[in-house]
């Protein structure tokens, strides 16, 4: 067996072993220790796979491991592909991921649930892993369909609590939208090319073997590539959380933290961003695709920061700052710079990772206290914490030389120099969000560790006992703070020339990478001035003067009513899908199934053969001279008929 | 005119020689005032058996009696079932019929008699040795069925069988006496060479299905089947579990012989006649079933539900259609003993054979039930069981021969037939038992029945490759 076959194995095996042994015979302290033994494995062996290849400027590994399907002229094998582009995946993956467990230990302490949880997370890595590591559009899905499901099992992972049964069943269908344009896209993809072996597609699709357009009743041609991209990048969206399929992220914060900091940050939630670099050599065929990521991406990195400004939940701000840093990533791709948006995801899981720990040692310190609004003061209790919180914080908002510096700028002037309408627009609405950005990270920051300690009486009593999280919580916070102080220096060499080699395609003329090394200073160094701008305006909103916000909030009512509720968009998906859909439920249910397919159908053939067998019952009168009588009637019919 | 001397083979009828020969020792055995004479009688019996079918499977083609009698590879494949069917049944009965005080002796003479008719129906080359045969098995099973002279059930059982089972031997011979009168043969190959050429006249079809009637009578297809669920449930288990398999193995190897070697010619005529009994047979297998509370009732129906099976396959005309009949026909008994065996069980311990009775059955014996459920759930036709198997070859004969609809039917009713099954397994484990149920010691023998059937059960549903080569091998004559 390979060892990068062992790499996507480990965590399936020890995610069967927590799962199915773990609560009858091994018991907690075992299931964790087995599960986060087979991590470590993962990760060393991903560290070195991502040596060989990354650092080490080894070949491409492909790997046929066996035939999955075959059925007529559809095959479909399990393959292994690592190149560059998979092996950044397979450090962030398998490195938060065994960060992640690690941390759970400690969070999770007090549940008595622990193989069923270390056994999810598990199974959630494996499906991540099958996802980055698929040479196929197949496995792609199997692993995305994986992760969809994991998270759902981890967001009700509380499964007594009903507003995280609510969320987790929120998060699968609003993925089930995505999915299902992802699927078409898929479909799409074979109908075209006959094939979904990624090397044969993107083959095909660079030598222009491809009809240029597909014919649909009632609509006419639609431009090939941009359907496929464009239903490709629905599923993006979904998962991804952008604007429009964004509203579950949100909800999703209901589940333990350590899984929003692995699932809802660092990894899954990126999977959007990596299938469509994945898919570069076909996205880079359609402008009008690569648009609409732009767009999409641009207007969810805004909305999002706007929503996370005024936010009171610690973790739905993380959340918020999560979806509009996807929308950064996602607006790099449009314009091409899939470096720079794979150099985003790889600082982001570092910083955002760190965030989401540290806000579950202040939520630990705080007695599963999320609301803002009953902290402050922390800084004294929990230094340790607020330490690398500030780590996150300045990361995050782009803090001169630390993680996001580098590669919120890099997609900040990929898109100025990309040099067209929808670059330009994606550039000021980054150049906002910035600002919104850099506010709401030192509002929470401000409000959570600065200040007095809270009034409240109950909000008190935890303030008085908050203590440092345990060791096996603060290790992981460590790392990871460190992670985000050196990983934009270290990093910086990807978004360097063709450093992910044939695994990016970039069409020839979409050069706002290339350019984006040679813009002029004011543009390099005006993400800084917006980083000064947010903490000034943080500062003195929750320093320096703690009642602006109330009066602000008061005086602009409707724009903070409309802010608060993240736009409306629940309301409005309440209304337009949400109830209809009920309605039509229950029409179909009473009138459908139980009036006609139970009434007529199932009870009523039921039915029918009951009568039947009543009848029959009746003719067994059980004497003999009805029996003869029978059988010489019987006789009769059949000589009459065949005689 | 010299008198031709037919030739005398005695070699080729050596199984049926030592059955009878035993039979009629035993019987004098039984007369005499040992007490435990019925021990020895029931072993001597069981040898006689296992000795019968070694030398059903060392015994060479041939025939004897000018033809009357034959002996070819598809009457040894039925001889051996009969064989395999009347010693299962016997062994598992053991302390049954001590506990009933059947055990004198001339129970095992009366058993081993049908036992002698059914496979001198098997070899049957003559109609007058199949009608001999079919009355000596008969007659045997009649008085059988009446065994527990003193119970009103039982008697009821035996007269009933005996008055209608005339009936049926009036039609058999009625459909002999016309098919004589019009090829002036009674002799299968003598009577299909007459009928190859010439006209066939009506008198002949008609003879061909009075014939037909009976033998329907005997497997009991619909609408022959009347008899059958009173007869099943008034005699006594051991009885039922014989008369379940025996002339159901004997009547269609009959009716086999009968229909391929003597009235070839005649196919377009008999097969409707074969199509309507399949269905019909499956329809009142199927549905009236469902109204059943008696359990050995309710088994009587689902006999009739696959004999309605077993003669779709035979519709089918190929190798493919015969194949299955045998291997349904093999399945069958395996299925339906073990499924008297635990009744049996049950009933020797005092449990009733109301399906109510069962209730709970899986919270004090697990084993027990899981058995009964793997019977129910293979005759219901569920993977991987051998019952599954045995519909699936019959289907698959009948789609094969075009039988569209047929086959459509006959998955309609097996899936209305799964009700009944599944209501014995919910019975058994979704109701609580009544105090003190199920509190029984269990006999050996049947229990060693039961470990035999349950695991051929399984081994024929993953690996029917033996049984379908041996029933493909025993009907490769008739192609």
């Amino acid at each position: 067996m390979s060892m990068y076959l062992l790499i996507i194995l480990l965590p399936l095996v020890g995610a069967l072993i927590a799962g199915l042994l773990g609560r009858r015979f091994l018991g907690n302290a075992t299931s964790r220790l087995v599960t986060i033994i087979c991590m470590l494995g993962a990760l060393a062996l991903s560290i070195q796979a991502f040596m060989q290849i990354a650092v080490g400027n080894g070949p491409t590994v492909r790997e046929e491991i066996f035939s999955w399907i075959v059925s007529g002229n559809f095959k479909v094998s399990f393959g292994i592909l690592i190149d560059r582009l998979t092996a950044v995946m397979l450090v962030v993956v398998n490195g938060v991921s065994t960060l992640v467990h690690i941390y759970s230990v400690g969070y999770m302490e007090e549940d008595p649930d622990h193989s069923r949880f270390f056994s999810y997370l598990s199974f959630f890595t494996f499906s991540m892993l099958m996802l980055v590591t698929g040479d196929n559009f197949l496995q792609l899905f199997f692993g995305w369909e994986g992760v969809g499901l994991a998270s759902y099992l981890l967001i009700g992972f509380w499964f007594t609590k009903e507003s995280a049964c609510n969320a987790a069943i929120k998060a699968f269908l609003v993925n089930r939208v995505g999915d299902f344009g992802f699927a078409l896209g898929i479909f799409t993809i074979y109908m075209v090319f006959g094939t979904l072996d990624y090397a044969a597609v993107f083959n095909m699709a660079a030598a222009g073997q491809y009809p240029a357009t597909v014919d649909f009743p009632l609509w006419g041609a639609v431009p090939t590539m941009t359907l496929i991209c464009l239903l490709l990048f629905v599923g993006a969206m979904g998962k991804s959380a952008q604007l429009g399929l964004h509203t579950w992220l949100p909800d999703a914060m209901e589940g333990p933290t350590p899984v929003s900091a692995l699932i809802h940050a660092a990894t899954m939630v990126t999977a959007g961003v990596f299938m469509v670099c994945r898919a570069s050599p076909l996205f880079e065929l359609s402008q009008t695709a690569l648009d609409v990521v732009t767009v999409i991406g641009a207007a969810t990195a805004l909305f999002a920061a706007t929503v996370g400004l005024v936010q009171n939940d610690i973790k739905r701000v993380i959340a918020y700052s999560t979806c509009s840093q996807l929308g950064y990533m996602f607006f790099a791709a449009g314009v091409s710079a899939y470096p720079a948006a794979m150099f985003h995801l790889f600082t982001h899981a570092f910083f955002k990772a760190l965030l989401f720990l540290g806000a579950g040692a202040v939520i630990h310190a705080m007695h599963h206290e999320q609301d803002m609004r009953h902290m402050g003061g922390l800084i004294k209790k929990i230094p340790v914490t607020y330490g690398v919180m500030m780590i996150g914080t300045l990361a995050l908002t782009g803090f001169p030389f630390l993680a996001g510096f580098y590669s919120k700028d890099a997609i900040l002037e990929s898109a100025f120099s990309a040099n067209t309408m929808v670059g330009n627009l994606a550039w000021v609405m980054g150049m906002t969000a910035a600002i919104l950005t850099t506010f709401y990270s030192f509002r929470l920051v401000f409000m959570t560790f600065h200040g007095g300690p809270p009034a409240d009486h109950h909000a008190r009593h935890a303030y008085d006992h908050a203590h440092e999280a345990p060791w096996s919580m603060r290790l992981p916070l460590l790392v990871l703070a460190v992670g985000s102080l050196i990983c934009g220096v270290l990093g910086q060499g990807m978004v360097g020339d063709g450093w992910f080699k044939e695994a990016i395609f970039i069409a020839k003329g979409h050069d706002a990478l290339a350019h984006a090394h040679h813009v002029a200073p004011w543009v390099k160094w005006s993400p800084f001035g917006m980083f000064l701008i947010g903490l000034t305006l943080a500062w003195l909103m929750y320093i320096k003067m703690p009642t602006l916000p109330h009066i602000l909030a008061e005086h602009w009512r409707g724009l903070y009513q409309f802010l608060l509720n993240a736009w409306y968009f629940d309301k409005l998906y309440d209304r337009l899908f949400v109830r209809p859909a009920r309605q039509i439920g229950k029409g179909l249910w009473l009138t459908g199934d139980v009036t006609i397919i139970d009434g007529f159908g199932v009870n009523g053939t039921a039915a029918l053969v009951e009568r039947l067998a009543m009848g029959l019952k009746r003719l067994q009168t059980g004497y003999v001279y009805h029996y003869a009588f029978a059988m010489v009637i019987g006789l009769l019919v059949l000589i009459t008929v065949y005689a | 005119m010299p008198v031709q001397m037919p030739d005398i083979n005695l070699v080729t009828m050596l199984p049926e020689i030592l059955i009878a020969i035993l039979g009629l020792v035993l019987l004098l055995m039984s007369a005499g005032q040992d007490a435990e004479r019925g021990r020895k009688v029931n072993a001597m019996a069981l040898a006689g058996v296992i000795a019968a079918a070694a030398l059903t499977v060392v015994t060479a083609n041939g025939s004897s009696f000018g033809g009357f009698f034959v002996v070819d590879p598809f009457a040894r494949a039925m001889k051996l079932l009969m064989l395999l069917a009347t010693g299962m049944v016997l062994y598992m009965s053991m302390e049954y019929m001590r506990d009933q005080k059947f055990d004198g002796g001339e129970y095992q003479v009366m058993t081993l008699m049908a036992l002698l008719g059914g496979m001198i129906m098997a070899s049957a080359g003559d109609f007058v040795v199949l009608y001999m045969g079919l009355e000596l098995m008969s007659l045997s099973i009649y008085v059988l069925a009446a065994w527990r002279r003193d119970d009103v059930r039982s008697n009821e059982a035996g007269l009933k069988y005996f008055v209608l089972g005339s009936m049926a031997s009036g039609f058999l011979l009625y459909g002999i006496s016309l098919i004589y009168g019009t090829t002036g043969t009674t002799l299968f190959t003598g009577v299909a060479t007459a009928l190859s050429h010439g006209h066939i006249s009506t008198a002949t079809i008609m003879g061909v299905v009075m014939v037909l009637a009976g033998m329907s009578f005997k497997v009991a297809a619909a609408p022959f089947h009347m008899w059958a669920p009173d007869v099943y449930e008034g005699a006594p288990t051991s009885v039922t579990a014989f008369m379940a398999v025996l002339p159901k193995i004997a009547a269609f190897a009959a009716i086999f012989r009968v229909l391929l070697i003597a009235f070839p010619a005649l196919q377009s005529h008999w097969n409707p006649l074969l199509q309507l009994l399949a269905v019909a047979s499956l329809a009142v297998g199927a549905i009236a079933a469902i109204g059943q509370t008696n359990i050995k009732r309710m088994l009587a129906y689902s006999s009739i539900g696959h004999v309605g099976f077993i003669l779709l396959g035979l519709t089918a005309h190929t190798g493919l259609g015969y194949q299955s009949v045998v291997a349904y026909l093999a399945i069958y008994i395996f299925m339906s003993v073990g499924a008297f065996a635990i009744i049996l069980l049950l009933n020797k311990a005092g449990v009733g054979d109301e399906i109510e009775d069962y209730k709970g059955l899986g919270h004090k014996r697990p084993m027990l039930a899981l058995l009964m459920a793997l019977f129910m759930f293979s005759m219901a036709g569920i993977p991987p069981l051998a019952g599954f198997m045995g519909k699936l070859y019959v289907f698959m004969a009948a789609v094969q021969s075009g039988m569209m609809m047929l086959a459509v039917a006959g998955v309609l009713f097996s899936a209305i037939g799964a009700f009944y099954y599944l209501r014995i397994v919910k019975f058994m484990y979704f109701d609580q038992p009544a105090e003190g149920a199920f509190g029984m010691e269990l006999d050996f023998s049947a229990r060693a029945i039961l470990t035999v059937t349950g695991v051929v059960m399984l081994v024929w549903g993953l690996f029917p490759g033996a049984l379908l080569s041996w029933s493909g091998a025993s009907v490769k004559m008739f192609q």
